[in-house]
């Protein structure tokens, strides 16, 4: 919300207080200003406060309130004209080409001196010419022949508005020669007003704050309101048929008004609200709903009188039916729901009570009487009724946060006082009032000990009831020490028992001032500690995977589902069923993934060009959809490592290219690090290489049952491969980690180190090529028992010398004891036995 | 005799002195130690003496064998010094040619900073607790004290889940903040004791959503690091105090914070917290638009409807919650302009963090 400081002036002194120090008092109170836009009030002098500012100072000597005397018709220029001006001091003849002094042109001197905003040579304002705001200089030019070093102004070139069809008249009584920053500077602030405070979005309002957090008065508005004519009542009547929807509805009539626009000072601070001027009508309802916060409606009375033909004219309030229509006065024909409420007379609906007016019964040029409208919304059907339309307007802004029904009546006598000032309308005696539902004033009975037990300090209850009185709230003793508290009339954001209690609370903190509470350390006592295992595991799972070399990455949750088809060769996958979003903001970004692996070979895809090699792997949740309730957020973790095996450097230049065994290092590494035990299958998957794909199977697994996998791995299919761009063969593993955490053990033992001397033997035995070689390392194992400490195979070869079909794999054996040294006698006649079962059961070779 | 036994060792070392290098040395040990060397021939004619000369020749013998042996040792060992400075003085490395690099991994940025935060946080008591994303409009919004249509619903533009449920109450969403936990917690541990519930001091971190257009400014998901605190003697003050403490461990003892007041609708009352720019140490500066303060995080009382909604008597139960946006703080500290580098994993702005 915008407002001139100006305007707040006129409710609360705020003499010896900056532009800035004013920010400063609302934002500590909760009212946080946005940007401050200076139309010519000087700029703050240090620049540490913090505060977006825009706009000019204007400068005292060079901009100033003069007069034009005289409009003459350039020599050589239809377009523009020379005027004879007075600045105080002399007379210049300026040239302009404003249109709106056409029809002064040529009538000799001017009975009645135009008062307009004069910029003198080298003033600094906005270029009227140029696109947005662009600062200029004057400088002397001559144009046309005419020599020009001066202007009169237009609301654009002074930073009012973005006005600049003309230049800016002001009222007659502008003083020549006053320097323009005196006559009217200001400066804008832009306050953003939280759901809570819709008693603030006024001037009003934020005045009131500015009283309370300074201790100076509020100067409410007091004024004389001068009726004549037949009463309302006699002319018009009202029926709420529900009052749970319209709590009060109040109309006012002015009759014999004169449109037209409204006075130069109240259109200059409508746009400084960032508000159009209309006419003197409809700008007093927005000049009243700026000025006190209440929203208002205005009708053109005769417009109704036509429509009851005759008979008293009788508005209603209710919700709509379904199918009903109303065009709005933006000319748009509308749908409308039960949820809208409808302000109608006997022929119909009338207005979007609370959010738009109709068309048919709106002011118009030709109006005479009106008919205002103040009244009290339920906010949430305001809320539903302006998201539905897509209508937010300044009305809905305010009756969507609640305004209380106290409001209309000041802001229907304001409003019918701004109309009769600005047009000459008379107001006719009483007011049409039904308000079937006001609102119950809480009352919160609040102790010291309260204070103390929420705030941690003692604040006497004297002190509380000066504090909360300067927002108008009623103070009284009450029983045993107490002091009630009763809300004002202005508000609906106070709560009744403990949550009045707190909404009281929040009032006295924000006045006493949040830097003043004390500080304290937590004396209750430390809860009991839980830890969080599942996170630990997961963190440690982070570290160790950083520790083997891998870039850990974090994507968006947001995909599609033809990004992750992108995982399949083809595709031919059956379609998966996604957490759909209802409003995505992108196409590509319109479910949740269900794949880690397709987070990270995106991001393989967007680094491969970057690196040589690449090793990432990322952590995470998949969404994947539960009928009937939330959706399951299983972790995965994915890995892919693409590229070089050995980063190159000036003497290494062979580029070996990660393969199958790099990744299984890893995953080998990683599930050592936790002691979890799985055995290698060769596995299918649609995203792998047939015959390089693996899954890991939990060891442990009770007989009879299946083996849990805890994830497949290995090279990625060449035609997925495609899919990413990528050409070096992928190696990429998927894992479930709910499944990998489960498997965590609670502890290991550490075994005990052998003080003895080891005999180290190695073996080459020629198999099968077909045998997995973990077949052989489990039956050498299984039968060198316990003496026998490592198996490590060190070379796999394949030649003609061993024939078709066949390999040899070369083991190192170390047998060792812990409890004595064993002899080559020991060592031999465990290799005989492990030879001996090696060719009986896979039908090994001994090579020699 | 004796006077050979002179010039043997005479020669000897003359000899030795011109031996240059191992084989040369090697030689000369075989000529003048060796069995056939001229010292061992002495030994080998002791027979042939007369009794008196036999003992002077011996020790005579003897001593020019040890003395050889000696110079032997010293020559060998300067020999092999020699060699070693040799070979020290040609090998010399370009020490300015590139080390070969090593793979090293690394953490997500947002990762190291959510655990800096979280570490922080369980040093001061506060354990971790962890919740979903995907949540249902009660948790994120109603148990939370903000009723379907409620003007703070605009304060969090929110994703919602195509369900097939129209009514804002029965509507599924991206959790817009970690609050949902909050009373997932609260609930969880008064159910162990309803009667007297047990306190609570939690952090809760996690990925949570708004619906904004993806700017250099405005990201559609974020972590968020809450806290909550409740118990039977918690104030305002507490909060004040627990949160300056926090600010001093995470920017440094001298650490200034400042509180204003605002509004969430489950915390009452509530306040913004500033702290003092650690970017400048508060002196002015481009990050703090050169206030010298940096809107850090958002806290208050926790509202009496929300500890009711969670199981906890307000009549008995008092506390306070605060939220932070780390991922803001990682941006301020490392002055990263375009918020979209978190979530683009381009490895090139990864790799920078150590």
């Amino acid at each position: 919300m915008k407002l001139p400081l100006s305007w707040l002036k006129e409710f609360v002194d705020l003499t010896g207080l900056e532009v800035v120090d004013v920010a400063r008092l609302l934002t500590s109170a909760g009212l946080e200003i946005d940007e401050i836009r200076f139309a010519g009030l000087p700029l703050p002098e240090r620049d540490d406060h913090g505060f977006k500012i825009s706009g000019i100072a204007w400068d005292r000597e060079k901009l100033v309130v003069a007069e034009i005397r005289q409009v003459e018709p350039h020599p050589n220029a239809d377009r523009l004209t020379l005027c004879e001006l007075f600045d105080g001091q002399i007379v210049h003849s300026v040239l302009t080409g404003a249109p709106n002094l056409y029809p002064f042109k040529g009538q000799g001197r001017l009975p009645k001196a135009l008062k307009v905003a004069y910029a003198k040579e080298g003033a600094t304002i906005y270029d009227g010419h140029a696109e947005g705001l662009v600062l200029t200089t004057l400088k002397r030019a001559k144009i046309r022949g005419v020599e020009s070093y001066s202007m009169v102004c237009s609301e654009k070139e002074i930073g009012l508005s973005e006005e600049h069809e003309g230049i800016l008249f002001l009222e007659d009584d502008a003083p020549a020669g006053m320097p323009l920053a005196d006559y009217m500077g200001d400066a804008v602030l832009d306050i953003s007003i939280l759901p809570n405070q819709a008693r603030n979005t006024s001037a009003l309002g934020i005045a009131r704050e500015l009283a309370a957090l300074t201790g100076r008065a509020l100067k409410k508005p007091d004024y004389p309101l001068a009726t004549a004519g037949e009463s309302v009542a006699d002319k018009v009547g009202i029926e709420i048929s529900a009052p749970e929807l319209n709590p009060r509805f109040m109309l006012g009539l002015i009759r014999g008004v004169e449109i037209a626009p409204s006075p130069a000072w109240v259109q200059r601070r409508l746009r400084l609200c960032g508000i159009r001027a209309i006419n003197n009508m409809v700008d007093a309802t927005n000049y009243t709903m700026l000025e006190i916060g209440e929203p208002l409606h205005a009708f053109d009375y005769d417009v109704l009188a036509r429509r009851a033909a005759g008979k008293k004219i009788v508005i209603s309030t209710r919700a709509a039916q379904p199918g009903e229509k109303l065009t709005t006065l933006d000319g748009v024909e509308r749908a409308l729901s039960e949820n809208n409420v409808l302000v109608c007379d006997q022929r119909g609906a009338l207005s979007l009570a609370g959010v738009m007016g109709g068309a048919e019964s709106e002011v118009t040029a030709s109006s005479h009487s009106i008919l205002l409208e103040a009244a009290a919304w339920n906010f949430i059907n305001i809320r539903k009724t302006a998201n539905q339309h897509n209508l937010p307007s300044e009305a809905s802004y305010r009756f969507s946060r609640g305004i209380h029904p106290a409001l209309a009546e000041d802001g229907l006598k304001r409003c019918l006082y701004w109309m009769a000032q600005w047009s000459g309308g008379q107001i006719a005696p009483g007011i049409v009032d039904e308000y079937p539902n006001p609102p119950q004033a809480p009352v919160v009975e609040l102790r010291e000990s309260d204070i103390r037990r929420a705030l941690g300090i003692e604040i006497p209850l004297e002190e509380v009831k000066n504090l909360l009185e300067r927002l108008e709230f009623r103070c009284q003793p009450g029983p045993a020490d107490s002091l009630l508290i009763s809300a004002p009339a202005i508000r609906l954001d106070i709560g009744t028992g403990l949550v009045g209690l707190a909404d009281v609370m929040e009032e006295i903190a924000r006045l006493y001032g949040y830097d003043k509470l004390p500080e304290s350390r937590l004396a209750d006592p430390l809860p009991p500690q839980r830890g969080n295992p599942s996170l630990e595991a997961e963190e440690r799972l982070r570290d160790t995977l950083a520790r083997l070399g891998l870039q850990e990455i974090i994507s968006y949750r947001m995909t599609s589902p033809e990004a992750e088809n992108r995982l399949l060769p083809n595709s031919s996958g059956v379609p998966l069923e996604y957490v759909a979003l209802a409003n995505p903001i992108a196409p590509e970004k319109r479910v949740l993934r269900r794949s880690v692996l397709a987070s990270v070979l995106s991001a393989a895809e967007k680094n491969i060009r970057q690196r040589e090699s690449l090793a990432l792997f990322e952590i995470g949740a998949v969404y994947v959809p539960r009928p009937g309730g939330l959706p399951a957020e299983p972790r995965r973790l994915a890995i892919v490592l693409s590229g070089k095996r050995f980063a190159s450097a000036w003497d290494a230049k062979v580029g070996v290219k990660l393969d199958f065994y790099d990744l299984k290092g890893i995953l080998e590494s990683l599930l050592d690090s936790l002691h979890v035990n799985v055995n290698y299958v060769p596995a299918e998957h649609p995203s792998f290489h047939p015959g390089k794909c693996a899954a890991a199977l939990l060891a442990a697994t009770p007989p009879g049952e299946t083996p849990v996998s805890l994830g497949v791995f290995g090279e990625i299919h060449p035609q997925v491969a495609e899919n990413y761009k990528i050409s070096a063969p992928i190696l990429a593993a998927d894992f479930d980690l709910e499944a990998l955490l489960a498997a965590l053990p609670a502890g290991y033992p550490i075994q005990p180190v052998s003080e003895y001397p080891p005999v180290l033997e190695d073996i080459a035995v020629i198999v099968d090529e077909a045998l997995p070689a973990d077949r052989v390392e489990a039956l050498i194992r299984q039968t060198g028992g316990k003496l026998l400490e490592s198996v490590t195979l060190f070379d796999v070869f394949r030649g003609e010398q061993l024939g078709a079909g066949k390999k040899s794999l070369a083991y190192a054996l170390t047998y060792r004891s812990p409890e004595g040294t064993l002899t080559d006698k020991d060592a031999a006649g465990i290799r005989s036995r492990v030879i001996k079962r090696l060719e009986k059961e896979l039908d090994a070779k001994l090579r020699s | 005799m004796l006077n050979k036994l002179n010039e043997i060792e005479k020669d000897a070392l003359e000899n030795l002195a011109s031996a240059a290098d191992e084989a040369a040395l090697e030689a000369w040990r075989v000529a003048s130690l060796g069995r056939s060397s001229p010292v061992m021939g002495v030994f080998s004619q002791m027979g042939a003496l007369s009794k008196e000369e036999r003992p002077l020749v011996g020790q005579r013998a003897n001593q020019v064998k040890v003395a050889l042996e000696a110079a032997f040792a010293e020559k060998q060992s300067a020999l092999k010094q020699a060699a070693l400075q040799a070979s020290l003085s040609s090998e010399r490395l370009d020490i300015t040619l590139p080390g070969r690099p090593a793979r090293t991994g690394r953490l997500h940025p947002a990762t190291q900073n959510l655990r800096r935060i979280l570490a922080i946080l369980a040093e001061m008591g506060f354990q971790v607790y962890t919740s979903r994303e995907v949540e249902s409009d009660e948790y994120n919004f109603q148990l939370l004290n903000i009723p379907p249509y409620h003007p703070a619903r605009e304060m969090q533009d929110t994703f919602y889940i195509d369900t097939g449920a129209t009514e804002e109450a029965k509507r599924q969403l991206l959790r817009t903040h970690t609050s949902p936990g909050q009373i997932r917690a609260m609930r969880q541990f008064a159910a162990e004791n309803p009667n007297n519930p047990p306190e609570i001091r939690i952090a809760l971190p996690g990925m949570v959503y708004r619906f904004e257009q993806i700017t250099a400014r405005s990201e559609v998901q974020f972590n968020q690091v809450e806290g909550l605190v409740v118990g039977k003697n918690i104030t305002f003050g507490d909060l004040k105090g627990t949160l300056a403490e926090f600010v001093r461990r995470m920017f440094g003892r001298s650490a200034k914070t400042r509180f204003r007041a605002s509004y969430f609708p489950f915390t009452e009352p509530s306040a913004e917290m500033d702290v003092e720019c650690f970017v400048c140490g508060g002196k002015g500066c481009g990050v703090c638009k050169k206030s010298g303060w940096l809107e850090i995080l958002g806290c208050g009382m926790v509202h009496p409807t929300v500890l009711q909604n969670g199981g906890y008597d307000p009549q008995k139960y008092t506390g306070f919650a605060f939220g932070m946006g780390p991922e803001r703080q990682l941006m301020l500290r490392h002055k990263i302009t375009d918020i979209r580098y978190l979530w683009g994993n381009d490895v090139r702005f990864l790799e920078q963090f150590s």
